[in-house]
């Protein structure tokens, strides 16, 4: 049998496997999470046992010490890792552009090194250098006589450690993205500013950093996300439980094992809501505080 | 018991079985034997890691999409599935579970209840708690093993000797000790962070007696402050610097088999102190109540043959250190053969004895949400001094909200 495709419809059969697939791992999932929100289920019954009961969970989420706890910690750890990733990455890409030539492609690309490799194996190195009793950092400070510390298991440190892996794998993301940016600035605007008399820390005060302020608005705006979603290290540092005291526990975290082992998927579907309310408010801040002037 | 063998099949069934490591290899083991009773039948093993299949499971469960004919499942999760509404109930015709009790320890059989008192899961392997210790760092401190085992009080006086004499700690992390003598001291029947009534009990005086202890111990730095299964707490004992380890009996085959070999020959099992008896661990294995109700027959008789088949049990016990819950296969010889990695002990024998003195526990489906609550303000009193009573206090409120959800 020889079937035509008219050809207007062309564009449909060529964006339908994305498409399809959208409709199934994305907009059913979010859906069916939205629907969940509303309803208790206990899911080992199976899904004839949702039961609708309003608000319950929103109210239950808003209640809930274990869920602001989380928040707390997610918030902490999304600015503790966020904030020095730009910090660091935004002059040490402008000194790579500048000074590197040819080694340019060579230093970034080991910077963006640890983005592409296995989180599983960044946390096996993080418990290797920060264990307590055989771990690298504690040998280096014992050796300069300082006392050993428990860096993934005293709630003190626990976010801390988080924070700076989560920093190390993140910052030659970072790195990229302002180097791209900076090659879409135009030389003359720069020879134009030393010809006035700036110098380089004129330059990079009034050319390059508005030059790259839209790119600024994406790199922070892809890291509110990302920390607020933060999972993989986190978990694999803390063993999956959030670690002593919870201090590592993160939303994400806690939203899956709120569902998953404590089988309460209304109650992780409606936090999950708050949270993405949360994630879009402050990406509209976001907007606000470093988008273009109108 | 016995099942009416089925007869060659005209169309070929596929049974789907899962588990998680090393479950399932002693499924691989007893499926062939079963397979050639049972023509034309075949067996489908699925393995996933230990929390991705229990993860699977509640999924699968909650859709009712890929729903195995038969799942293991490990007793700390048995809480949630058994009081949850997706398995099948066994004690009904033709199953007559409740036939099969006298058959298993008491406290296994108990575990596969549902709320109502039905049984929904029928157990194949158990984890006899039981005290593991370096007889070589107990006599270098000049420790007597019953300094040891007389009382927890005794045992944490032992541990600061040990430590004096050998700098090794006592155990891995205060929160085991706490863990232990909870479950140890509930009242048979009892449940361990709730009432009959649904109420949490964590202010009861064994938690603060437990609290205080573990307390005592991390003030006293007789606590590794590692995590079971972590990279530092194998090193501790590799290097001889953990003196004991509260766990199930399977844990001398793992530390024997991958964790530390090479302390081989150092270590000597006892009961764990004050003569106390808990479980750790173990398998059981259900139905889940919406799988294809056709093959039922089928599936019982292959659950019979992983928990009641006496040499398939023993099988598992010798290869994968899995201790039988039959009461059948616990007279057997292979009891009485000394272990080399304990220094030649006979300790099954010992094991043996505390598999008949553990008392039931009644679970609650929040009990690993309470496990986290209670391990959470134990860490508060740990870390940041505060006060037990307030810490207890707040974990029971918390668990207030929870219990009826």
């Amino acid at each position: 049998m020889n079937v035509r495709v008219p050809i207007r419809w062309a564009p449909y059969v060529l964006v339908s496997p994305f498409l399809i697939l959208f409709a199934l791992f994305g907009l059913f999932p979010l859906l069916f999470s939205g629907w969940l929100a509303f309803q208790a289920w206990e899911p080992s019954y199976g899904l004839e046992a949702m039961r609708f009961v309003g608000l319950d969970n929103f109210i239950f989420a808003l209640q809930d010490a274990w869920f602001w706890k989380s928040l707390k910690n997610t918030l902490w750890l999304a600015l503790a890792s966020g904030l020095p990733q730009h910090m660091v990455a935004l002059p040490l890409a402008v000194l790579i552009h500048n000074h590197f030539g040819r080694l340019r492609d060579g230093v970034s690309g080991a910077y963006f090194l640890p983005y592409i490799t296995s989180t599983v194996a960044i946390a096996m190195l993080a418990s290797a250098l920060f264990s307590t009793d055989y771990g690298m950092v504690n040998a280096a400070l014992q050796a300069l006589g300082l006392d050993k510390q428990a860096w993934t298991t005293h709630p003190l440190f626990i976010k801390p450690t988080i924070a700076l892996v989560v920093f190390w794998r993140y910052v030659g993301f970072n790195i990229v993205l302002y180097l791209a940016a900076l090659q879409t600035v135009p030389r003359d605007l720069y020879e134009a500013a030393r010809l006035d008399g700036a110098g380089p820390w004129q330059q990079f005060w009034h050319v390059t950093l508005p030059s790259l302020r839209p790119m600024i608005l994406f790199g922070v705006t892809l890291s509110i996300i990302g920390g607020l979603q933060l999972f993989e290290e986190p978990f694999i540092l803390t063993n999956g439980t959030g670690g002593t005291d919870q201090q590592g526990m993160t939303s994400g975290i806690y939203l899956y094992r709120l569902a998953f082992e404590f089988s309460d998927f209304g109650g992780a579907s409606a936090m999950s809501w708050m949270l993405f309310a949360l994630v879009a408010l402050l990406t509209w801040l976001t907007n606000r505080a470093l988008g273009e002037r109108r | 018991m016995a099942w009416p063998a089925a007869g060659a099949r005209a169309h070929p069934v596929q049974l789907t079985v899962t588990a998680y490591p090393n479950v399932d290899q002693i499924i691989r083991a007893v499926v062939p034997g079963w397979e050639a009773q049972h023509p034309g039948v075949k067996v489908r093993l699925v393995s996933r890691q230990y929390v991705d299949h229990h993860t699977a499971m509640t999924t699968a469960l909650s859709t009712s999409g890929s729903l195995p004919d038969l799942m293991a499942l490990e007793t700390s999760y048995m809480g949630g599935f058994a009081l949850g509404g997706g398995l099948l109930d066994l004690s009904q015709a033709p199953f007559h579970a409740e036939l099969l009790k006298p058959e298993f320890t008491d406290f296994a059989f108990s575990l596969g209840r549902n709320r109502d008192g039905k049984q929904v899961a029928v157990p194949a392997d158990i984890g006899p708690g039981t005290m593991l210790y370096r007889h070589d760092l107990l006599a270098q401190a000049r420790v007597p093993v019953e300094a040891l085992t007389q009382s927890w009080a005794s045992y944490v006086a032992a541990g600061r000797q040990i430590k004096k004499a050998t700098g090794a700690y006592l155990i891995s992390h205060a929160r085991t000790l706490k863990d232990i003598m909870v479950r140890c001291k509930v009242p048979p029947g009892g449940g361990q962070y709730f009432d009959a009534q649904n109420r949490p009990r964590v202010t009861d005086a064994v938690f603060v007696e437990a609290f205080e202890l573990a307390r005592q111990l991390r003030r006293e730095a007789l606590d590794a402050q590692v995590v079971n299964w972590t990279a530092d707490w194998a090193e501790g004992l590799k290097r001889g610097r953990l003196a004991t380890e509260l766990s199930g009996a399977w844990m001398a085959g793992q530390m024997a088999n991958g964790v530390c070999p090479n302390t081989r020959g150092l270590w000597t099992a006892a009961h764990l102190p004050e003569q106390s008896f808990a479980y750790y661990g173990g398998t059981n294995y259900a139905l889940p109540r919406l799988a294809d109700p056709s093959r039922r027959e089928l599936v019982w008789s292959l659950l019979s043959a992983l928990t009641c088949d006496r040499q398939a049990q023993l099988r598992a016990f010798k290869q994968e250190d899995a201790f039988p819950a039959l009461r059948a296969a616990q007279d057997d010889p292979f009891f009485d053969e000394p272990l080399p990695f304990l220094n030649g002990q006979r300790a099954r024998l010992l094991w043996r004895e505390a598999a008949q003195r553990i008392p039931a526990l009644r679970m609650h489906r929040q009990h690993k949400f309470a496990d986290e609550v209670v391990n959470a303000e134990l860490d508060n009193v740990l870390e940041f001094n505060k006060p037990i009573m307030k810490a207890l206090a707040d974990a029971q409120q918390v668990l207030e909200v929870r219990a009826s959800r």
